[in-house]
């Protein structure tokens, strides 16, 4: 047994694309603890809750980030509409629902782009990323950006898509899914990216349990956690199933990962089946938000939590959004708890770390 | 052969169509939705100040004295709120990007006087 050595892993490191420090104590090449400290990119989002009247703080919480951007948005406007009592058209909840499912398309293709180059196979990194532009260019031809989109609007939404456009979009995504299945066949099937992934980082679904994890990497030990489960949007309409394995490793994080894309088009073709006709928005006039209000809403990464809080005057008196990484953080520190050092990329990488979305 | 699994993609790509195009020689294509900059009917406009009021990164001055409206491009964030809010339906986004800069670009407009 060596003597133990502290080793800095980021803020600025290749394999991450948002600051997080890891201070890893070492023994021999082992890690025995990893000591997690954030705060590099916080902005004080939440603060400006102070200067922006409700209706507009939503182009400030959609911009938290810009990968689960959609999201953000939706859940603030699904946390005031909460507040404020009212209820949004069903073609906006549709619509919600396919561009929110969009969005976890091009987030899990962003991821898989990452965890390519954090194994070193540069091609494959590029070929997950030019799929992904799929994804992104139908955001940039629906909402007019590639993303953050400005389309939710407490009470609805500021655009609509025409019913040819949502049927040339389920074509568009449909033509991509062979090129898609030989793609994710890489990360699943091929010998090299298994040797870096099957067995790297196990959780237990107790551990998970235990730590509060989120999102894929909890559905990856075995726990169907899952809040599109409880209906928001139009999720139990589209008779919707999380996808689940049991192994727990980062292989088990991947494939989640890779079913829930495909998943995402069968979900986002269902809805456009199904969508009916109608208003995008109610009007929401002479009214203020009053009281609290917690909405929850299923993120790529996981779980987010966004509260509001009014007392009926034009600016909020609180927001607060709680994102997936953040309750992943606890669990990466776990997992890398006796993994080697060449695994600490890697397995930062498998909970997707969002760190704008951590520090707002 | 599960070591070769992406050998297709890869000869695909040596042998076919580039995926990214070689820009600025070819232009990029705009969606006609895109959100690329805002433009301002100046002669529309009444300087009410709305859409100065509302931005949110403060990047729109209004002056009603000197009858200008100014926007700083690198400050606005394209979220088109000053558009849905403008009573006059005088700004308009346009699907394009403003040229890349060095320079922190601030655009004036000004109203010519009535003759």
């Amino acid at each position: 047994m060596g003597k133990s050595t502290i080793i800095p892993f980021g803020p600025q490191h290749p394999v991450l694309p948002e600051p997080i420090h890891l201070d890893l104590v070492l023994e021999d090449e082992k890690v025995v603890e990893a000591i997690p400290q954030i705060g590099y990119v916080h902005r004080g989002l939440e603060k400006l809750v102070e200067k922006k009247e409700w209706p507009e703080m939503v182009f400030v919480i959609e911009r938290v980030c810009g990968i689960c951007s959609f999201g953000h948005g939706w859940g603030y406007c699904m946390s005031v509409e909460g507040n404020l009592g009212v209820e949004v058209p069903p073609r906006a909840q549709y619509l919600r629902t396919i561009w929110h499912e969009l969005s976890r398309i091009q987030s899990h293709l962003l991821w898989l782009g990452l965890i390519a180059d954090a194994f070193g196979f540069e091609s494959l990194f590029m070929h997950s990323w030019r799929l992904r532009e799929t994804a992104v260019e139908i955001f940039e031809d629906t909402t007019g950006a590639r993303t953050t989109f400005s389309v939710c609007k407490v009470g609805g939404l500021r655009r609509d898509i025409e019913n040819e456009k949502l049927a040339e979009i389920v074509k568009k995504l449909r033509d991509k899914e062979a090129e898609l299945r030989e793609l994710t066949s890489v990360f699943l099937d091929d010998n090299s990216v298994k040797k870096r992934l099957v067995g790297i980082g196990a959780l237990t679904k107790e551990d998970v349990i235990e730590l509060g994890a989120v999102g894929p990497v909890a559905r990856a030990s075995g726990v169907s956690n899952d809040v599109r489960l409880d209906g928001h949007g139009v999720y139990n309409e589209l008779g919707f199933e999380p996808c689940v394995e049991e192994e727990g490793d980062s292989y088990a994080r991947c494939k989640v990962r890779v079913r829930e894309i495909f998943q995402s088009i069968d979900l986002i073709e269902r809805a456009v089946a199904a969508i009916p006709d109608g208003d995008i928005a109610i009007e929401i006039k002479g009214v203020h938000p009053a009281g609290e209000f917690l909405a929850r809403l299923e993120q790529p990464r996981g779980e987010a939590y966004y509260y509001t809080k009014g007392s009926g005057e034009k600016f909020l008196e609180r927001v607060r959004v709680r994102t997936p990484s953040n309750a992943n953080v606890p669990a990466l520190v776990k997992m890398l708890q006796g993994c080697d050092l060449a695994d600490v990329p890697i397995l930062t990488l498998t909970i997707d770390p969002c760190i704008s979305c951590v520090e707002r | 052969m599960s070591n070769l699994k992406i050998g297709k993609m890869i000869m695909r790509s040596l042998f076919g169509e580039p995926a990214t195009h070689m820009y600025p020689d070819v232009p990029r294509e705009w969606a006609d939705v895109t959100h690329g900059h805002i433009e301002i009917d100046i002669d529309n406009c009444c300087f009410c100040g709305h859409c100065a009021r509302k931005c949110l990164t403060y990047a729109i001055d209004v002056d009603r004295e000197a009858a200008s409206w100014t926007i700083k491009r690198m400050r606005c964030i394209q979220c088109m709120h000053c558009v849905e809010v403008c009573p006059k339906g005088c700004l308009k986004n346009l699907p394009t990007y403003t040229p890349p800069n060095t320079e922190k670009v601030v655009d004036v407009f000004v109203k010519p006087p009535a003759s």
